[in-house]
């Protein structure tokens, strides 16, 4: 027979050929948790007297939510699970000074073809490198973190296909709101798109981990990028690791398709109250802009800051800008390859290795009534701050631009 | 396992940041959490709740975060099931292992009004409303175990037993 990625990744995990609509058991390759969502599922494991973990090298737990603690219940939560982490001696336990955990996950862990599963929604991110990734509850990850095992029903098969190259101010960011603005955030519930990238430099892993990041918000069950050659050669670069490529088999079988030209897209945003209310950037141009966040672990990777301090060098912004690289390798990275200082220059706020103000935790949080552009994943009533701010989410390009306008702005209309 | 309330009714896209916004997740206690259910949107929520309802929605309800408090926030606010015309895939495991049932109903908004008795029969999926029995899809197979159990860790517990 002739599988999808999906039907093969989840066929070896459970051990039998699988359909859609199967309900299986499969093993899980990677369980992860953060602090937010860490110190819950300890409790549920606590409160079922079963504190034990199928494989140490296995789990994964970063701190980011709370990175570094904004009050003292999120420094007593973090030292909660830097206890648990220490009994039972988890050798993959990344501080406040590492990074974001999916970012972590596609940097240091994740591997084509593996299930993962953790307890945050964004736990997609990991398709990038074609895992079959998904986020769950406390109680879901605490059986996993348990046994190494999950139940799942296996989703419909849905390709993407990615024709030709995107044009210099195109991010992942604006193929996931191209989807998005298509299909609505309902279409894909019960799905997992595969995508296919015909030409495979024209779209790395940093704008794949962007897609795959929305996938949630698409509520699709998974969002995979076919692992390729680009694929390879991140792990290789990032890990020094030669990665097996796990492939749909030529001829499989999917529900539908939708091809994207690459070359066409413009430069998109998604205005309030939802993700899939999509319009371009030029729609929404007359806007005015009180902050922009660049980062989180939607965009906060090393090309997002390569478009920023392209926009930004030399200028200095008109609204307030705070950016956030999403871990200390991209931080590292920028800095060497001075965006860092780029953006300094131009007047924005920098730090690394916090979710901050995408959930409105901390380091940005939305007043009443102010419009934020930002390149994390929701744009909620309420979800960065206030119920009453505005946020606009888009790529780098247009939130740069933005900061250096205070306007929404297309950044081909940057003088 | 049937199920009977009066109706509180909401729209499509009701997300996890509605249902128990951010700044309450690092709290599980199910009192506290019930009293900031469905803040953003409707305040009064809390009260309307306690004396016991059933929540009608439309589509992808729960949609977003992963957060576990969503599905403890609703139950202990008095929440005893929820109809939608559709869920989404996180939130819906998260009920199912908090033991809040869910009937997936197309059309639920249209055939359902806020304030109407609605009498579920949870694992069939009909919806009996007004004189009328709708038939929308209840709970099976191994959620239904899991729900049955108290949840995933209870499963467990069985299972290995």
């Amino acid at each position: 027979m002739t599988g999808t990625l999906t039907e093969k990744i989840l066929s070896r995990a459970s051990g039998k050929t699988v359909s859609p609509g199967d309900v299986i058991e499969a093993k899980t390759d990677i369980v992860a948790f953060h602090d937010l969502t860490g110190y819950h599922v300890i409790e549920v494991m606590e409160k079922a007297n079963m504190v034990k973990v199928f494989d140490k090298s296995k789990i994964v737990v970063a701190f980011d939510h709370l990175a570094p603690p904004p009050d003292v219940r999120s420094a007593e939560i973090q030292g909660n699970i830097r206890k648990f982490v220490k009994d039972v001696r988890l050798p993959n336990f990344h501080d406040i000074n590492v990074g974001i955990l999916h970012e972590l996950l596609i940097e240091k862990y994740a591997l084509p073809g593996q299930v993962i599963v953790a307890a945050d929604s964004h736990t997609t991110t990991s398709g990038a490198v074609g895992a079959f990734a998904q986020g769950m509850g406390a109680s879901d990850v605490a059986a996993a973190v348990i046994t190494g095992k999950t139940w799942l029903v296996v989703p419909q098969p849905f390709k993407v296909q990615l024709k030709g190259s995107p044009g210099k101010w195109i991010n992942g960011k604006d193929v996931a709101l191209e989807l998005l603005g298509k299909f609505k955030a309902d279409y894909f519930n019960g799905m997992s798109i595969e995508v296919h990238v015909d030409n495979p430099k024209a779209f790395p892993t940093d704008y794949r981990a962007t897609v795959s990041n929305m996938g949630i918000e698409m509520n699709a069950d998974a969002l995979m990028f076919v692992p390729d050659s680009e694929t390879k050669d991140y792990i290789k670069t990032m890990r020094g690791v030669e990665a097996e490529l796990m492939t749909p088999d030529q001829g499989a079988r999917y529900t539908d398709e939708y091809t994207i030209e690459l070359n066409k897209l413009e430069p998109l945003v998604a205005a309030p109250y939802s993700v899939d209310n999509v319009k371009t950037a030029r729609e929404e141009s007359k806007v005015p802009v009180d902050q922009v966040y660049i980062g989180s672990c939607t965009n906060g990777r090393i090309s997002d800051f390569r478009m920023a301090a392209e926009i930004l060098k030399g200028k200095k912004v008109k609204a307030r800008c705070i950016a956030i690289p999403s871990s200390y390798e991209m931080f590292k990275q920028a800095m060497e390859l001075g965006y860092i200082e780029t953006l300094v220059n131009a007047g924005c706020i920098v730090t690394y290795g916090t979710c901050g103000p995408c959930l409105g935790g901390h380091f940005g949080v939305a007043g009443p009534g102010e419009v934020i552009v930002s390149t994390s994943s929701r744009n909620f009533r309420g979800r960065m701050g206030s119920n009453e701010a505005k946020v606009y989410l888009s790529g780098p390009s247009v939130a740069a631009a933005s900061a250096a306008t205070g306007y929404i702005t297309d950044p081909r209309d940057l003088q | 396992m049937i199920v009977e309330g009066p109706v509180l009714k909401y729209g499509d896209k009701i997300d996890t940041d509605i249902i128990i916004p951010a700044r309450h997740l690092k709290y599980t206690d199910p009192a506290y959490l019930a009293q900031h259910a469905m803040e953003p949107i409707d305040p009064e929520f809390y009260k309307k709740a306690s004396k016991g309802v059933i929540i009608v929605a439309g589509k992808v309800f729960g949609m977003g975060s992963s957060r576990e408090q969503a599905a403890i926030a609703l139950k202990a606010a008095g929440v005893k099931v929820v109809i939608a015309e559709s869920f989404a895939r996180i939130f819906y495991r998260n009920c199912i292992n908090n033991g809040l049932p869910l009937i997936t109903l197309p059309n639920a908004t249209k055939e359902i009004n806020e304030g109407d008795i609605v009498k579920v029969n949870v694992e069939t999926g009909e919806v009996q409303v007004n004189g009328r029995t709708l038939k929308g899809k209840g709970i099976s197979g191994m959620a239904l175990d899991i729900l049955k159990s108290g949840g995933i860790m209870e499963y467990l517990k069985k299972v290995s037993a």
